[in-house]
């Protein structure tokens, strides 16, 4: 849906972007990791044309971007900066309205998608009349969020969207980012440093360095084949925590003992091992049974889940 | 009744018509000037915000503006736009013109610039982000900028006054010039109370929030727009001729006060300063003013003296007047400040006024030339008996009698000479004849009686019926109440006169004052 290719940026001297390609398929959800200063808020900023490339093209469902009037381009993608950059002079509702008023949409219907999203995003009413520095750090960020997606463009970009936050706030949006049924509609590009949250969030992730992609892929492809020793070095810290996030029961279906038996609850196979372990461990159960696409249910011990964990490192090692 | 005893505020309601012209004028100049100097300014300083290239030598240039003194400024617009309210609406908005760029310049670069990102991001054009974004969080400092235009413009308004524009100022300078505190209070006090009113009323507008801040965003042009036609409301009438009084002349009983009580006579006046007033008259600007009768400029721009046939202006007979204990300490003063006596006639000062207004030589070199022609002159003794201090007022017959007096007291005495000339006003002069800065200055006997004497009218009509008794009176009373002595007369008589250009004063056939009364109440 958005192809990125062969972008170059160069402020004066500074190589910014320096020839990246990449492509990004409808409804997926793309990370550009990396370092501060790699590039990653620059290559952003070139998909709404906030910054112009130096050279290289980009295209959203072919069509080439610097073809497009540049306000209708943008009001047709989802940006959510950094420090959230609300307008301290509008209110939150209006804050809100502010692209469906770009767009002409009349008074109700702007009301109505305002409420829904306050809803989805556990803001109560109150909050519509307040101005942004009445709000908490975390409430500012929902607020963003809200007004890049009120108008339901089908591209969302974000720059660090959490960033601001401190862990637990952090950890918390990022649940509720992650079950919010708008974005699985999505097709996202998200800025990040953090390795834990580009494992949690992305589908795929372009791990960046100095303004070109190092290596692009699933968050395994980096963990189990990294393109060199700098991917390797990237992950090594919190290794152990990213597999868990990184793979999921389904990969190891074939690895874990068959217990046929009929339960009404079971966990989906696609849940990763972290998530698993969290619920043999918080809620002290013996086993957990889960299921996979064809309906099969197995029940799992920690001890089995682990050894089947073992067996799939060998074999990708 | 005595004019010493007059209150403040019996003064205000005697004069409240007059208080209430200038007060509106003074609020329609302030505000008509920075109006346009709103619709100059911000849209320079959104400019300068977008080419901060150019924002160095723009706010250069307005800075530069604003350290001209204000009386140089309003001096240098009169040759290019005449008198009146023109030039000193253009004076005012220059000043007005910084504050209000640089704020708006600061106010709009100081905007986050993550929210302007956000703004451009979320697809809003230019002008949008202008209008919604930009100008919205930078209001608080812009209506700080257009505060302190305002309270500048308060104050520099009050000199609008001197190029016949009106305002609080006619108040003031008329109150210095005539040595009435009341009438210098009735036009400071409600000059520093509006400055302080809109100062109060602007800071309540920088302090409302976003909301009722885009409401005053709109409400705000149309204020000043009300409030600038307050300018206009007191000049709605006109006439046959226009008159241009200074200050002072507006004020006295031997001036404006004497042509309404004694002629009858009614003329659309406006107020001005002398500087510019002959060459408005000569310019056809005005077509009669209050002059004085020796004045050089009389001649250089053909103007004629109407007769006074009611015989309202006193005479004004110059002559030195000493401190007795200078006299004492300097013996031969006396004499030799005579040598001068019965030397100057009318048409002599004016010709010797002529030379220097006109012609622009110095008052040294027409002193010099004329104690020469005189055979008066002698070169200095270099003598060091003592220093003599001279006053003169700040007009050029002064400054060329103070010369005239230096050379003759250098040349005929051992005492040497210091002067200080340019003394303001009567008030000024004369504290410093009593407060012992100055030793002697040449006052005029007119003056003696009405300004510094402040004589009741019942005198002042017993005195003034010719020139002896009047010197006489002052004599007396200087002598008596504050040990100052009036030498002998110098010979000239420079009276208030009203005076119009040759030409239209003979085409209209007017001779007399009361000629001009009859034309002007004709249909
Ligand atoms: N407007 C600009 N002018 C000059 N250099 C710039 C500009 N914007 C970015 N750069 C440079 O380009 C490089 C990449 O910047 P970019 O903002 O894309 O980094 P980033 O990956 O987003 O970093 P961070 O994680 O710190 O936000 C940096 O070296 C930066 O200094
Ligand atoms: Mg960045």
């Amino acid at each position: 849906m958005i192809k990125v290719d062969s972008v170059s940026k160069h402020f004066g001297k500074t190589k910014a972007v320096d020839s990246i390609s990449f492509e990004v398929q409808e409804q997926e959800n793309l990370i550009l990791l990396g370092t501060s200063g790699c590039g990653k808020t620059t290559t952003l900023k070139m998909i709404n044309r906030l910054i112009e490339p130096t050279s290289g093209n980009i295209f959203i469902n072919g069509k080439n971007i610097a073809d497009e009037q540049p306000e209708t381009l943008r009001r047709s993608i989802g940006y959510v900066l950094q420090n959230n950059g609300l307008f301290p002079h509008y209110t939150v509702a209006e804050n809100i309205a502010i692209v469906p008023n770009l767009l002409k949409w009349d008074k109700k219907k702007t009301e109505n998608r305002t409420a829904e999203l306050m809803e989805k995003l556990h803001l109560t009413a109150d909050y519509l009349h307040v101005y942004p520095n009445e709000l908490s750090g975390g409430q500012q960020q929902r607020i963003g969020l809200a007004r890049a997606l009120v108008s339901d463009p089908p591209v969302l970009l974000m720059d660090e969207p959490f960033g601001a936050l401190d862990n637990v706030t952090r950890a918390n949006i990022q649940k509720e980012f992650k079950a919010l049924d708008e974005l699985t509609r999505k097709t996202i590009i998200m800025v990040t440093h953090d390795v834990q949250e580009a494992f949690e969030l992305g589908n795929r992730i372009c791990l960046m360095d100095k303004g070109t992609i190092i290596q692009s892929g699933t968050p395994a492809d980096l963990l189990f084949k990294p393109a060199n020793k700098f991917v390797k070095d990237f992950l090594e810290d919190q290794r152990l925590q990213l597999e868990f996030k990184a793979i999921k029961l389904i990969d190891l279906w074939p690895l874990l003992p068959d217990h046929q038996k009929d339960k009404a609850h079971a966990l989906p196979a696609n849940t990763d091992i972290w998530s698993a372990l969290e619920l043999l461990r918080f809620h002290n159960a013996e086993t957990i049974d889960i299921r996979n696409e064809q309906n099969e249910i197995k029940t799992i011990g920690f001890e089995q889940l682990m050894s089947a964990f073992n067996q799939y490192k060998n074999k990708q090692a | 009744m005595n004019e010493r005893q007059q209150t403040l505020l019996e003064f205000m309601q005697q004069q409240s018509d007059k208080l209430a012209v200038q007060t509106l004028q003074h609020i329609g100049l302030t505000f008509i000037s920075l109006f346009i100097a709103v619709l100059i300014g911000l849209p320079l300083g959104i400019f300068i915000a977008r080419k901060k290239k150019l924002s160095g030598s723009v706010l250069g240039v307005a800075g530069i503006l604003q350290t001209i003194p204000s009386i140089a400024l309003l001096g240098f617009m009169i040759p290019i736009l005449g008198i009146g309210a023109k030039p000193a609406i253009v004076a005012l908005l220059l000043y007005a013109l910084l504050p209000i760029i640089r704020n708006t310049y600061t106010g709009i670069t100081g905007v986050d610039a993550s929210v302007k990102e956000a703004a451009v991001a979320m697809g809003m054009s230019k002008w949008q982000i202008l209008f919604k974004v930009e100008l919205p969080l930078a209001m608080p400092v812009i209506l700080a900028g257009i505060r302190t235009a305002t309270v500048i413009n308060v104050g520099v308004a009050t000199l609008a006054s001197y190029i016949a524009a009106g305002g609080l100022g006619e108040f003031i300078f008329g109150g210095i010039s005539l040595n009435n505190t009341n009438m210098i209070l009735a036009g400071a006090i409600p000059a520093a109370l509006l400055a302080i009113i809109f100062d109060f009323l602007l800071s309540l507008i920088q302090k409302l929030n976003f909301k009722k801040v885009r409401r005053v965003a709109y409400a705000l042009p149309v204020l000043l727009f009300l409030l600038s036609s307050l300018y206009f409301i007191p000049s709605a009438y006109g006439g046959k001729l226009t008159a241009g009084f200074t200050p002072e002349f507006m004020g006295r009983q031997d001036g404006n006060l004497g042509l309404e009580s004694k002629y009858g006579l009614k003329i659309h006046t406006i107020v001005i300063s002398d500087a510019v007033m002959y060459k408005a008259a000569y310019e056809k600007q005005l077509d009669v003013i209050s002059g004085y009768s020796t004045d050089g400029r009389l001649k250089a721009y053909g103007l004629v003296v109407l007769d006074d046939d009611k015989g309202i202006f006193p005479p004004y007979y110059a002559a030195p007047i000493v401190r007795e204990d200078a006299l004492r300490k300097f013996p031969e003063l006396e004499k030799t400040l005579n040598l001068l006596s019965g030397k100057i006639n009318d048409s002599v000062m004016t010709d010797l006024n002529y030379r220097t207004d006109y012609l622009h030589q110095s008052p040294e070199r027409v002193a010099k030339d004329f104690l020469v022609v005189h055979k008066l002159w002698k070169t200095s003794r270099e003598g060091n008996g003592g220093i003599v201090r001279i006053g003169s007022k700040i007009f050029g017959e002064q400054y060329i009698l103070a010369n005239i007096y230096s050379m003759l007291i250098k040349g005929y005495t051992n005492y040497n000479v210091s002067t200080k000339t340019g003394l303001g006003g009567t008030k000024i002069c004369f504290d410093a004849l009593t407060n012992d800065q100055i030793d002697f200055y040449p006052e005029y006997t007119g003056t003696g009686l009405l300004a510094i004497l402040q004589a009741s009218p019942k005198i002042i009509t017993e005195v003034t019926k010719n020139k002896d008794s009047t010197y006489n009176y002052v004599q007396q009373e200087f002598k008596k109440r504050y040990q100052i002595k009036w030498l002998k007369p110098i010979g000239f008589n420079n009276a208030y006169a009203l005076m119009m250009r040759e030409q239209q004063a003979k085409s209209l056939n007017i001779k007399t004052i009361s000629s001009l009364k009859r034309y002007l109440n004709s249909k």
